[in-house]
């Protein structure tokens, strides 16, 4: 069955360059623009990943990487951050709150299936 | 350039180090000696050939040579062969009662192979008993060794192949790019050699990683090299190829451990020439 990935980035530019990259490694792309929006995608739906940016109105992705867990069967989608933040501190963050790859800006799609395929997606 | 410039190049290469240039792949070479064209203050490409080829300058020749060789390589490159040493290739020394695992990972380019090695054994540690690695890397090219010893990789190259609890574990942040950990550096010693003419003398090695190099040689000289490999392995040691290699063709020195795809032992039937 394809997987789905659920790309959340403020930036619509962005969400356009990672759908073409996830499409062509053979997922379904579903899009957000912040948490709010990504959490009601996630209620409908639950995606099996989530390609995350951290800054980002509304909600941010850390906040919403906090809530979905919460939600019923929010444990299951594998996250990957994917965001211009590139200190240590915030990767640490990130793996802690359950993403379990973080992807630093400016990427490329070696970079996206590379660490697809860390997150065993691939 | 022209068919006689490649050539003189291609010929180069292949007495000095073995390297097989392909002649049809002009963007490749030009892009690899573009810079040294422009360091030295030649205009063109072929202003540098006909230097090479006038002046015999030893320095400028070791230059293009090592230039025109593939430094191509990641962190955990193809992952399996680095999976197939945890899982199999250590525990199997560990059997023996090794205490110290010695590795040589020949033709280490920027480094990525050998500090992964070193980076698994970390991760590895305790799994089976006291076992110390200790890691002797080796390249043709001096200006990838500089590089591979100061162990300063850019963002980019840190997200090719490395778990990013890898990243924050064993690396540290300078400015906008990432320094690998003394403690990983100290595992691993680093030096120039040529596998044409430097391999006698050194070893024995429990492991060898020499992947995606000698798919590189004439098959003359890749049998020359892995046999002169394999005089460097301890009896029960092992060496692991790139995904596409075989060493099958070049030389019955080694056979394959069934199942364990990329991984050799030596023939017992093999005998080192004197």
């Amino acid at each position: 069955m394809v997987k789905t990935c659920l790309v959340v980035d403020d930036s619509r530019v962005v969400r356009k360059v990672s759908r073409r990259i996830l499409e062509e490694i053979g997922f379904d792309v579903a899009e957000a623009a912040d948490g709010v929006e990504a959490l009601a995608w996630c209620r409908a739906a639950m995606p099996d990943a989530i390609l995350l940016d951290w800054n980002m109105p509304v909600m941010d992705g850390l906040e919403f990487l906090t809530q979905l867990r919460r939600e019923p069967g929010g444990d299951s989608p594998v996250v990957v951050f994917c965001t211009v933040e590139n200190d240590p501190d915030h990767i640490s963050r990130a793996l802690s709150a359950g993403a379990v790859e973080y992807i630093m800006k400016p990427f490329d799609s070696d970079i996206i299936e590379s660490k697809f395929v860390e997150a065993g997606l691939l | 350039m022209t068919p006689g410039e490649i050539s003189v190049l291609a010929d180069l290469a292949r007495r000095r180090s073995g390297v097989i240039v392909d002649a049809d792949k002009t963007y490749v070479i030009e892009s690899r000696l573009a810079p040294i064209a422009r360091r030295q203050g030649f205009t063109t490409i072929s202003e540098l050939v006909s230097d090479l080829h006038g002046r015999q300058d030893e320095t400028l020749i070791w230059a293009a040579v090592e230039a025109l060789a593939s430094t191509e390589t990641q962190f955990f490159r193809d992952r399996t062969p680095f999976q197939v040493i945890a899982s199999d290739v250590l525990p199997a020394l560990a059997r023996k009662g090794r205490q110290e695992v010695k590795v040589w990972s020949a033709g280490c380019a920027t480094g990525q192979e050998p500090y992964s090695l070193a980076i698994l054994a970390e991760e590895e540690r305790g799994k089976y008993g006291p076992m110390a690695v200790d890691i002797f890397a080796s390249d043709l090219s001096e200006r990838c060794l500089e590089k591979g010893m100061a162990g300063i990789y850019t963002q980019f190259e840190v997200q090719r192949g490395l778990p990013s609890r890898l990243l924050i574990k064993y690396f540290d942040k300078v400015d906008d790019h990432w320094v690998m950990s003394p403690r990983i550096r100290q595992m691993v010693r680093m030096e120039r050699q040529n596998l044409l003419t430097d391999v006698k003398g050194t070893g024995p090695f429990d492991l060898v990683l020499c992947r995606n190099v000698v798919s590189a040689f004439d098959p003359s000289t890749a049998r020359t090299v892995l046999e002169q490999i394999a005089a460097t392995l301890a009896p029960d040691g092992y060496l692991v190829m790139g995904a596409y290699e075989t060493s099958a063709h070049h030389t019955p020195a080694f056979r394959p451990v069934p199942g364990l795809h990329g991984l050799y032992v030596r023939d017992p039937n093999f005998r080192i020439a004197a």
